[in-house]
């Protein structure tokens, strides 16, 4: 064999073996997503947004508790964790670029990234359960406020740093301060990605079961009280799925269903976001 | 000229190209105070238009423990447009980001000496670099449109510099752009993003927006060195008309330009000033070997 039918041979190896671990991946996602639909997609109905999670064998119900109590511990962790990464990344993007500081932030930082989330729960059981004596939506979106903190940290420093230097250095030379030169100039040319960011955070957090265990627990009510147990999606599959109980079983896959379906939303719209807003910070 | 005629031709053809050289407004006051530029000496001046603006005196520049910049001395005057050239790493850039303080910007910069603006050392440490950088402004080599509409761009120096009516705005951000040669090209377009224009335009909306502030001294930062040959051309033509209201100072790699648009050159190496003088001279008769040899190609 020549060298040359050797080297095509290889490149026909790689590629087979590469396009093998790509099937492989995707059917497992597309088995997921099948199970997910097959199973979820039946128990979709009205009472799924307008009744509360039933006790075990009832015949009606749905997750309008967990649901909303999701909803709103999402929202509130990303409003707590947001501005936080968000000035935290242009610190480390910005102000503290090239200072020691920054450094040892950025290496803590991806350690809280890939820290499991169970741990974050009983960080927060103790910091905030604990003292208050009870479990609460309020600990709760602590809890995801502090899991989605690194990732909008990664993020924002990530997309300050694709705004290049030259287009920040022409706004220092007009005689702007730096947080000027990093409101007017940076954030619009990273814009895009830094939503971008923040929707991946929210997706992220959504999702999250483990440290809600430990804070904002479950409850088969009805409650807007921040400062008592909050049901919410991630915690009823938790609990429902293991159940014995057929109706708390299909429940538990139609909440699964749910928030997969949610977060390929948000997946959607940041998607086009980054498209349609200014093509500008990554592009230059 | 005896000893290097092959070098004195070089020495025409660059002139033939460069006409401006010698109609230069400020050619014969550029000769008399020459001797005054090169000792660093504050001008006798002949007229006010030809006043000193800024004087560095003994500019020494470290990054870090690297001695970029040693025992700098020279006059640039008002009204004129000196050239810096030289080989790559000689220090031009480094100077220019002195005389606006951009270096500090980064840790481990540090430039000592004085560089005085209208008599005053702008290296104090008391000195406001914000308000320093509205009398020194500053054009890069590469063009940095912000991520905004054309007038926006133009209008973001001129509200950072002064609370300024609406209607003053739309006039000031106008005459901006036609000083930059560029009103006619954009006149149109004033609300589309700054980044949709061609290099060229671009270029010349970063100049826009420079002038717009009104500053003393313009800085520019080899400005064409990314563009092509007519956009060259029309930023030359803005710079010659610029100079009528300002003091410029240009780093170029390009003799050619170096020898059409300025008064006065100065030849820079390993970061020595060796040379500053009007820019006839130094393309024809230059006193220092190093500038004869740099001018007539015959150096790396």
């Amino acid at each position: 064999m020549s060298r040359r039918t050797i080297r095509k041979l290889t490149n026909l190896v790689a590629l087979g073996l590469s396009a093998c671990a790509t099937a492989i991946g995707l059917v497992f996602l597309g088995a997921i997503l099948w199970t997910l639909f097959k199973q979820g997609l039946s128990g979709f109905s009205l009472s799924l947004f307008t009744q509360m999670t039933p006790p075990p064998g009832a015949t009606t119900g749905g997750l309008l508790n967990a649901i909303y109590g999701s909803f709103v511990m999402t929202l509130l962790g990303i409003l707590m964790g947001g501005p936080i990464g968000l000035l935290a990344g242009t610190y480390l993007a910005e102000y503290g670029r090239n200072t020691r500081l920054a450094s040892v932030i950025r290496f803590i930082n991806d350690v809280l990234l890939s820290a499991p989330s169970i741990i974050i729960g009983l960080f927060v059981y103790e910091l905030v359960v604990v003292p208050m004596g009870n479990f609460s939506a309020l600990s709760g979106a602590v809890a995801l406020a502090i899991i989605s903190m690194p990732v909008i940290v990664r993020t924002t420093e990530d997309m300050l740093n694709l705004v290049p230097q030259g287009m920040k250095d022409a706004s220092t030379a007009l005689g702007a301060y730096p947080w000027r030169t990093i409101t007017s100039i940076a954030y619009p040319a990273a814009r895009s990605g830094m939503v971008t960011g923040l929707l991946l955070a929210v997706a992220r957090i959504s999702g999250e079961s483990a440290p809600l265990l430990f804070t904002a627990l479950n409850n088969q009510f009805w409650s807007t009280n921040l400062g008592a147990p909050i049901a919410n999606l991630p915690v009823v599959i938790f609990t429902f799925a293991e159940s014995s109980y057929q109706n708390w079983i299909q429940l538990a896959w139609s909440a699964a269903l749910l928030i997969t379906l949610a977060i390929l939303l948000l997946s959607i719209i940041a998607r086009v976001l980054v498209s349609r807003m200014s093509p500008g910070g990554a592009r230059r | 000229m005896t000893t290097y005629s092959a070098g004195g031709e070089t020495r025409v053809r660059l002139l033939a190209i460069g006409p401006d050289v010698e109609r230069g407004p400020n050619r014969a006051a550029a000769n008399q105070s020459l001797g005054n530029a090169r000792s660093g000496i504050s001008a006798e001046r002949t007229a006010e238009r030809n006043e000193s603006k800024i004087e560095v005196r003994h500019l020494d520049f470290y990054y870090g423990t690297t001695r970029a910049l040693k025992d700098v001395n020279l006059t640039l005057r008002d009204h004129s447009i000196t050239a810096f050239i030289g080989p790559s790493g000689c220090g031009k850039s480094t100077l220019l980001r002195v005389l606006n303080r951009m270096y500090s910007l980064y840790p481990g910069h540090r430039a000592t000496g004085e560089v005085l603006l209208d008599g005053e050392n702008i290296l104090a440490p008391s000195v406001d670099v914000a308000s320093l950088r509205f009398r020194v402004g500053m054009v890069f080599q590469k063009a940095t449109p912000f991520p905004m509409s054309v007038s926006e761009n133009v209008a973001f120096g001129i509200r950072l510099a002064q609370r300024i009516s609406r209607s003053a705005l739309a006039e000031r951000v106008e005459s901006a752009l036609r000083d930059a040669a560029l009103w006619e090209e954009v006149k149109d377009k004033l609300n589309q993003d700054g980044r949709s224009l061609s290099g060229g335009q671009q270029q010349r909306l970063c100049i826009a927006r420079t002038i717009a502030v009104r500053p003393e001294v313009v800085l520019f930062d080899e400005p064409t060195a990314a563009l092509d040959p007519i956009s060259t051309l029309k930023i030359e033509e803005t710079l010659q008309s610029l100079r009528e209201q300002f003091c410029i100072a240009i780093v170029t790699h390009n003799l050619q330009q170096a020898a059409r648009v300025s008064n006065t050159t100065a030849f820079m190496y390993l970061g020595e000033l060796v040379e500053v003088g009007p820019t006839e001279q130094i393309f024809t008769a230059p006193k220092d070997r190093r500038t004869d040899d740099y001018v007539t190609g015959r150096f790396g």
